[in-house]
């Protein structure tokens, strides 16, 4: 008697536990999947393999952000200073190469390391003077915005003294070997640095801390986990990150624009959203954060195609996201 | 006289636990009626259902000889129900009288605007039945938490309630604060109200109640009147059952070490000057109520919660535990009674619960996680602790009450604790897990570890423990051996409250020892 409820009880853990996993990078991935088919149909320019890399070449600066984002949105945390974050980065990039005119490895570092430093700041605020994430890092936000318009004096920081600057992100080092796939530069970081991410999150004990914090922060601590230590961790990990951005956009643009970056933090937390990482923490996957990052891009990509008015596409963007919460919810509640 | 409230054999289940069996209970008008038994008792579930929080499964309730179906707490309202949860649930940044009247507040202006005046006019005049002094216009959150009880009351009163729950209405309050309770409560008796009032303390029963009905398990034992009954009938009704398990074997320790030795532990109000021993294989049972500040001496030993005062001695060395991770490094765990706020990360797998307190030990180049490693300790202890999980993979919130707490266990067998507090370890288990959970508790003390057992379930405290502490208020009332310890000796230490306490500890404490 007890063992047959026990093998339903199984069976129906098992399946439980199958969809819980699955379902949600399945049907980000369809929606992607659906998106695409739809904008091919309408417009056979959708197709084109221009088209194609230059959507993933729009990715390529949200993606990272949103990874960045994923981080910190596991531990249940949220970060609003992304994108005035890597607008820093970039300026900081910008006073190492073109005004102190240092070797590009030397500003390359200087900007993961001043993203780093930023993050730790903000995580110090989190979890040591337990000032709430949203506000901690809204304040962050307008501070970093700030403090780009005064170090660059208000004005773009172009790298004409760095010549092999914009390789960083236009080159292609796929292109020089594969010539039929000219995937630029940025686009393999993106992937670079997601597939190391996907690897922090789910082997290390950085990773491991990251989703515990998210899951139930107090049962942690009472472990006899440091958790102050391993949340400044996670947006010190997240702000470097940021760095990386902050590079990829500088160089697509060979410039640093100190008025750039607000708003990306909202673009990379839908991102996240629709990737099915969950705001309340503890979940949530790179995989699925790429797909989301990838739908925003496809969805903005599509429409223009399409021809549909500007403000028409961010109406679409905000329904999307909408719909994408509303599946998660409806997918827990069974 | 009909009664306010007739109950008659209801009965109530919840998912594997009989919570109600064939209860009855009645209330007559201008009586205030006790409910008395152990934490378990269905004293609440009874007023819940009669609240109606609950639905009830069988059996009548009949409300002035009128039977009725108690659908919602609206429908109680409706009839005149009341009931005040022993969490009070005040807005605070609400004032007294917008708390009284949400969701009813008077309309002016053709309904456009609320009518702040009419509001304050309408609480004053409740507070003045109750001859009550407090402004309307105050700001609940900045009230003591008797007034804001007094305001909770005021909103009962403002449905024109002919029947009132107290659900442990005195948990929070001192003794003026109750003084000032009683008197409300006996202008409302005259009034004609019946009150339907539980709680332990059986000095305020005394004082305040007419007649006293007694649960236990789920079950009505009696009902007495308060004024010719005496406490230790009231007592011996509340523990009556017989205790059918076997008593463990109590080992001699007197030359085993002292491994750890509190000395004067203060904490605000929850922990007052509470010291004790702990030998290196023994089981000491701390007994009390809800609420007599067992789990915040844990917690305080632990690191959890800051201490104002007192001594920590581990292994004969004075130590400071500032945070849990210092109690971990001196080889401490505590199992939480609330395993699924405080001890698991529900969401995450069996295997990396169990690894969360020594995930150190499990990793390569003091980064990389070993899945492998992880994953065959984590296999070993669901092995050895017979932990029913279809593999180590499995998210731990899938798992029963008795499996999660054996894989609370299992984390800090596997950090190697020396100490271990244990906070009502079989709390929502059923009785098979439980039995399994109390042969490994022996297990451990034989191999030399240190426990300490929180528990509200005094047979469970008399089977397992080797010593008894018992609290009431966050004091130590009493410390007893278990060998020859009753029910009744645990429970007259429990209940025994400042005001009570002159003489009676300390003769206790030489009988017991004796």
């Amino acid at each position: 008697m007890t063992t047959i409820v026990e093998k339903e009880n199984r069976s129906v853990i098992r399946s439980a536990v199958l969809s819980q996993g699955t379902w949600q990078k399945i049907l980000a991935f369809a929606s992607l999947i659906a998106l695409m088919v739809v904008f091919s149909v309408a417009s056979e320019n959708f197709l084109q393999p221009d088209n194609l890399i230059g959507i993933l070449q729009a990715t390529a600066v949200n993606g990272v952000l949103a990874v960045a984002a994923t981080f910190v949105i596991i531990t249940g945390g949220i970060d609003l200073s992304v994108g005035t974050l890597m607008t820093f980065c970039a300026v900081i990039a910008g006073v190492f190469l073109t005004y102190w005119g240092m070797p590009m490895p030397v500003g390359i570092l200087a900007a993961i390391v001043a993203g780093a430093l930023c993050g730790s700041v903000s995580g110090t605020l989190i979890a040591k003077m337990k000032i709430p994430p949203f506000i901690a890092t809204l304040g962050m936000m307008m501070l970093l915005k700030g403090l780009a318009l005064v170090i660059s004096g208000t004005r773009p920081i172009y790298f004409n003294d760095t010549p092999n600057f914009p390789m960083i992100s236009q080159d292609s080092l796929i292109g020089a070997v594969l010539p039929f796939l000219p995937i630029p530069n940025g686009v393999l970081i993106l992937f670079i640095v997601a597939i190391v991410s996907s690897l922090v999150l789910t082997r290390t004990a950085f990773g491991r801390y990251t989703f515990a914090l998210g899951s139930n922060e107090e049962a942690v601590r009472l472990s006899g986990v440091n958790t102050d230590f391993w949340k400044i961790m996670v947006y010190t990990v997240s702000g470097g990150i940021c760095g990386i951005a902050g590079l990829i956009i500088a160089s697509r643009l060979n410039s640093a624009q100190p008025a750039l970056g607000q708003g990306y933090e909202l673009d990379a937390i839908a991102a996240v959203v629709i990737g099915g990482t969950s705001l309340s923490g503890g979940r949530g996957t790179i995989l699925g954060t790429i797909i989301g990052a990838l739908i925003i891009s496809v969805l903005t990509n599509g429409l223009r195609i399409l021809s549909v008015a500007q403000e028409w596409q961010t109406v679409v963007t905000g329904i999307i996201i909408i719909l994408a919460v509303y599946a998660d919810i409806l997918r827990r509640r069974t | 006289m009909t009664p306010l409230v007739t109950i008659t054999d209801l009965d109530k289940s919840f998912p594997g636990v009989k919570a109600l069996k064939k209860a009855r209970f009645d209330l007559f008008p201008g009586e205030v009626h006790a409910l008395m038994g152990e934490n378990g008792a269905g004293k609440s579930t009874l007023m819940k259902v009669l609240a109606g929080i609950y639905r009830k499964d069988a059996g009548e309730i009949c409300i002035e000889g009128v039977p009725v179906d108690i659908a919602s707490p609206r429908a109680a309202q409706d009839l005149g129900i009341s009931i005040i949860h022993q969490e009070l649930n005040l807005m605070n940044d609400l004032t007294a009288a917008q708390n009284i009247f949400i969701g009813r507040e008077p309309k002016q202006a053709m309904g456009l605007l609320l009518d702040e005046d009419a509001l304050n006019r309408n609480a004053a005049s409740i507070f003045e039945r109750m001859h009550l002094k407090l402004d309307p216009r105050a700001e609940v959150g900045g009230l003591t938490v008797a007034k804001q009880q007094m305001v909770e009351i005021a909103r009962a009163l403002s449905f024109r309630s002919k029947v009132l729950i107290m659900d442990e209405p005195t948990a929070a309050l001192n003794n003026a604060e109750i003084a000032e309770l009683f008197s409300i409560i006996r202008k409302l008796k005259d009034d004609g109200v019946g009150i339907v009032y539980i709680s332990h303390k059986m000095d305020e029963l005394k004082e305040i109640s007419d007649r006293v009905t007694v649960m236990r398990d789920g079950e009505y034992v009696g009902t007495v009147p308060t004024a010719s009954t005496s406490v230790d009938t009231i007592i011996s009704m509340m523990v009556g059952r017989s205790l059918t398990e076997t008593k463990t074997e109590i080992p001699d320790l007197s030359r085993h070490d002292v491994v750890l030795e509190v000395r004067n532990l203060q904490r605000g109000n929850a922990i007052k000057d509470v010291s004790f021993k702990l030998r290196k294989g023994e089981i000491l049972g701390f007994a009390g109520l809800m609420g007599a500040g067992r789990t915040e001496v844990a917690r305080a030993i632990f690191g959890a919660d800051p201490l104002d005062d007192g001594e920590i001695i581990v292994r004969g060395e004075p130590v400071t535990i500032r945070s849990p991770r210092d109690a971990v490094r001196l080889g401490i765990g505590y199992l939480s009674e609330d395993r699924k706020r405080f001890g698991l990360a529900t969401g995450m797998d069996v295997a990396a619960n169990i690894v969360m307190p020594c995930l150190n030990r499990f990793l390569s180049m003091r980064m990389f996680l070993q899945a492998r490693a992880i994953r065959e300790t984590a296999r070993s202890y669901i092995a050895r602790l017979r932990i029913k999980t279809p593999s180590d993979a499995q998210e731990v919130r899938f798992l029963s009450g008795g499996n999660q707490q054996k894989i609370v266990i299992a984390k800090w067998l596997a950090r190697d604790c020396e100490i271990l507090f244990f906070d009502e370890p079989t709390r929502g288990i059923d009785v098979g897990a439980k039995n399994e959970i109390y042969k490994l508790l022996n297990a451990l003390a034989e191999q030399g570890r240190a426990i300490v057992m929180i528990s509200s379930e005094l047979p469970e405290i008399l089977r397992m423990s080797h010593r008894i502490a018992v609290m009431c208020e966050g004091r130590l009332t009493g410390e007893l051996q278990a060998e020859g310890a009753t029910q009744e000796d645990i429970m007259r230490l429990a209940t025994q409250r400042r005001s009570l306490t002159a003489d009676a500890p300390g003769a206790k404490m030489e009988g017991a020892t004796a």
